[in-house]
């Protein structure tokens, strides 16, 4: 796309941005909730603040094809940073704000970073404590200058200060940074992210600017994307997906990003922002719908009646109302009453009353979740891609949602599957390199140039794309039959007393399973039930939660008794875990996946005792704290026989 | 450090106060310097709370003097206190339970809202102008103390660790000159001690606030404080810089409970 007078292509992102603020230079282009009040930025004032912050960095010497590390919270001036640091030709390096400081030294160092800007103190702190791993860094800029005061090392600089000097810079000369904009071509790299390390050492995935405006411009026209949307921006912005529907499609449609105020306050801002346009992993939309069911339990009878006789409403024909299919006279008047009952409101309270489009991906989403969302008239889809296809390889098309799939490849990118069902894709969004990794590069493409993703998967009669599981992660039990864990787990996890499963049962004669109950979800119907418990692993001792539990794994085995191809996956043992698996104890990656490895070493004990046929077993296991100290936690864990269904009695038990 | 100690502003000299028969504390002098953390310790009855409350002028005592920015008097009212820059805060929470966090901070304001009732109760005219500007320093104070998820929370659903700090939110509030904090870490867990600390310390260093502090954690008082008393018995047993005290064998005693 050129511009209307046919002179610069729109090809970079820092063009986009100078574009916009031509444009539509008085259209919102940011919120902040600041002193509880939402500040909005235009995008001329967008551009004013990053030209300052540009010629900033480039009066401290950052040079064409520097790294810039950028760490925390979704903050304005962070994504400033970003376009900043693009505008002179360099690399944006975001790395997840809860990372403990050996984690950010290893893409410090990986990344050969000498620039940072960093939100916080905290984060400051964190770059003193990796000082001496880190020689390489020379400047650490940081944007809130709150208990900074007593800072006095030379490498610190607030961001003000940073400003003011690229202010100053930008008066004397006005053409450098219009040069350095022009000197920038769509094959640059425009963005750094790490992948999140499920296997091995995170490596950086190097994407050009053409990627992610032809990812960008794919989706905006696929879902029709204008310049009104209102998006939410509160995932990492180490995060691809944050990336792509905060940072490329905003600056390719010209749509608004509003920050939350504080991690905590997400719920309250969704609520009073309202946004058009949302995404979100599934726990996220599990979470929510966790808090709505916990409330409901507490309402009154008739509320409660009421709300369950809409949900079921809603549950026969809502989706279906959706996607504009055809629906009985009867059940649209009664939508119609539920909508106004209960529907409405309850969109209202979540925030998702203006939602046109909302997606979700990073992981499975449980089929009964996913429903009640599109039941209640959210337009509710899902996606597929990852960090190396600039998360943009299959999208649902309205009006064509499958629970269990995730729609059809994407305009620009052709999906194909090897011999094994390794799921195979070409086009624009494809990564330029693994940084420093010609290796793992060459690995990840195969001689036509295609993408290896290491899923597997399958097209059905539609065309659509259905994921099974990771491919390497697929495994066979004894008998031969397939074992497929996420499958498991997903299943499990999806109620709402269950937070984390992990599966086993790759060349063993059947599945067992640990699990992770959810605290707040189970804490609460223990308390109905006059349960006094201490904390986590008391709570997950007690014979009660261990019956609960039972029970949903016994309704699961039921489930996969019906699927021939999934009978011999019934659960037959498993235990609940003494504690919750946790990020900063390794066992999850940043953006919560289970480590699968890493977990099956750790309590290899557990194993063993899962299937050594014993009843009970002790563990310690040594914990991080937030605060970096260590602790254990000892327990002794029952062992838990579930019942198993024969595949032809599944549909009576179930 | 930024911040630097100055002249002393506060100064108690020879305070007995006794209730009936009971003397809870006897001839007890010290004083407080502008811009430091003062920290009164001491084991259970020892009369700390008993000091607070003649330096804020609940208790009067029957003997000495009490000395503010050069005034001299033998004690102070609770409200001349307030106008006079001193805010505090109590051991067990003085909350207003059913209100939320923003109201209950906002409280904090009320010596400083100069509108009559009549403007006020209609929201008109200067009140609404008033309204906003102490809206704007309640969220000043709230985002210092990092409280904005619980804005509109009613106080009594909070934890307890929150509380405290909502507590301290509303002290702030008032803009004190000086600060009197009542156990302001009693009950909580390390975490919550530590979000503690760093919040008063925050508090002492940006605005400069001068805090009085009663403390029961020795740990906690001599990582934080600029200087000690320590109390027992209602006598001052100890005077000085965190290393004196701790090596001072009266402190040393009466915490350990050795013979005297």
């Amino acid at each position: 796309m050129s511009d209307p007078r046919g002179q610069v292509e729109l090809n970079t992102f820092p063009r986009l941005l100078m574009h916009h603020a031509q444009q539509r230079p008085n259209r919102p282009a940011m919120r902040e909730k600041e002193y509880g009040i939402w500040q909005t930025y235009s995008w001329a004032e967008v551009a004013q603040n990053v030209r300052a912050i540009a010629c900033g960095l480039a009066e401290l010497g950052f040079k064409r094809g520097d790294r810039l590390g950028i760490i925390g919270d979704n903050r304005p001036r962070l994504y400033w940073s970003v376009a900043a640091c693009q505008c002179l030709g360099g690399i944006p390096v975001m790395m997840y704000q809860d990372a403990v400081a050996e984690e950010m030294a290893y893409v410090l160092q990986d990344a050969e970073i000498k620039f940072v800007v960093v939100e916080d103190q905290e984060q400051v702190d964190k770059m003193l404590e990796i000082r001496e791993q880190t020689p390489m860094l020379e400047h650490v800029v940081y944007d809130d200058d709150r208990g900074m005061r007593h800072y006095a090392d030379t490498f610190l600089l607030g961001l003000d200060e940073l400003q003011a000097m690229g202010t100053a810079h930008d008066k004397n000369q006005p053409d450098f940074l219009d040069g350095e904009i022009r000197k920038g071509q769509p094959d640059d790299v425009s963005v750094m992210l790490y992948t999140s390390g499920t296997t091995g050492k995170p490596k950086g995935v190097c994407q050009t600017h053409d990627a992610f405006i032809q990812s960008a411009k794919g989706g905006c026209q696929f879902d029709k994307l204008t310049e009104n949307e209102d998006i939410l921006s509160y995932l990492p912005m180490a995060w691809v997906g944050d990336h792509l529907f905060s940072y490329a499609q905003a600056m390719v449609s010209g749509f608004t990003i509003n920050c939350p105020e504080s991690g905590e306050t997400v719920m309250t801002d969704l609520r009073e922002i309202g946004p058009t346009y949302y995404f979100a992993p599934p726990r996220v939309f599990e979470n929510l719908l966790t808090t709505v069911l916990i409330r409901m339990e507490d309402a009154g009878w008739i509320k409660r009646k009421i709300f369950a006789h809409f949900m079921d409403v809603a549950k026969r024909c809502g989706a279906e109302i959706l996607d504009g299919l055809p629906v009985s006279a009867g059940d649209r008047l009664q939508y119609w009453l539920g909508n106004l009952l209960v529907y409405g409101p309850l969109k209202n309270v979540l925030g998702f009353s203006r939602i046109r489009v909302a997606y979700t991906a990073g992981a499975a989403i449980g089929p009964d979740l996913f429903r009640f969302y599109r039941s209640i008239g959210i337009n509710l889809k899902q996606l597929y891609g990852q960090t190396e296809t600039c998360a943009y390889v299959c999208l649902q098309p309205d009006g064509q949602i499958k629970l269990d799939s995730v729609g059809k490849p994407a305009p620009g990118v052709e999906v194909k599957l090897a011999e094994n069902g390794e799921i195979l894709v070409k086009g624009p969004m494809l990564l330029k390199a693994y940084y420093k990794r010609p290796d793992a590069t060459a690995e990840s493409l195969n001689d036509e140039g295609y993408f290896l993703t290491g899923d597997a998967g399958f097209f059905d009669e539609d065309g659509h794309l259905k994921i099974i599981d990771r491919a390497k992660d697929v495994g066979k039990l004894n008998n031969g039959s397939m074992f497929a864990p996420n499958y498991i787990e997903n299943k499990l996890k999806f109620f709402q007393h269950i937070k984390e499963a992990v599966a086993f049962g790759h060349d063993r004669d059947f599945v067992t399973a640990f699990i992770n109950i959810d605290l707040e979800a189970v804490g609460n119907w223990g308390e109905r039930r006059g349960l006094a418990y201490s904390g986590y692993t008391d709570l997950a001792s007690q014979p009660m939660v261990m019956q609960l539990i039972k029970e949903c794994v016994e309704e699961i085995n039921a489930q996969l008794a019906s699927d021939p191809m999934m009978a011999d996956s019934q659960i037959k043992r498993f235990l609940i875990l003494h504690k919750e698996l946790d990020a900063d104890d390794g066992e999850l990656t940043r953006t919560r996946k289970v480590r699968r490895k890493f977990v099956s070493e750790k309590y290899a004990v557990l194993i063993d005792a899962l299937y050594s046929g014993k009843t009970e077993q002790h563990i310690e296991t040594e914990v991080k704290y937030e605060d970096g100290r260590q602790g254990k936690i000892a327990a002794d864990l029952k062992i838990e026989e579930a019942k198993t269904f024969a595949p032809q009695a599944a549909k009576t038990a179930a | 450090m930024a911040r630097e100690i100055g002249d002393v502003i506060l100064k108690m000299e020879g305070i007995s106060l006794s209730f009936g028969g009971v003397k809870a504390l006897t001839n007890i002098s010290f004083d407080v310097r502008e811009h430091e953390i003062r920290s009164i310790i001491g084991p259970n009855g020892a009369g700390k709370s008993s000091m607070l409350n003649v330096i804020n002028g609940v208790y009067h005592p029957q003997e000495g003097q009490v000395t503010f920015r050069g005034e001299v008097r033998r004690d102070m009212e609770p409200h001349k206190a307030a106008t006079q820059g001193i805010a505090r805060t109590f051991q067990n929470i003085a909350l207003f339970k059913g209100m939320s966090v923003l109201d209950n901070i906002m409280t904090g304001r009320n010596l400083k809202m100069k509108c009559n009732l009549f403007h006020h109760a209609l929201h008109w005219g200067k009140a609404r102008a008033e309204e906003i500007e102490h809206r704007k320093k309640v969220e000043e104070v709230i985002d210092f103390l990092e409280i904005q998820s619980i804005r509109k929370t009613p106080v009594g659903r909070l934890p307890y660790g929150l509380q405290k700090r909502v507590e301290l939110g509303r002290a702030l509030a008032a803009e004190p000159s000086m600060m009197l904090l009542d156990e302001p870490m009693a009950g909580m867990n390390v975490e919550e001690k530590q979000d503690m600390c760093r919040f008063i310390l925050d508090v002492n260093d940006q605005f400069g606030t001068t805090i009085v502090l009663i403390e029961h954690d020795m740990g906690v008082v001599m990582d934080i404080s600029d200087r000690v008393v320590v109390l027992d018995y209602g006598k001052k047993i100890g005077d000085g810089v965190p290393d004196e005290v701790k090596n001072n064998p009266d402190v040393i005693s009466a915490y350990l409970g050795t013979s005297h």
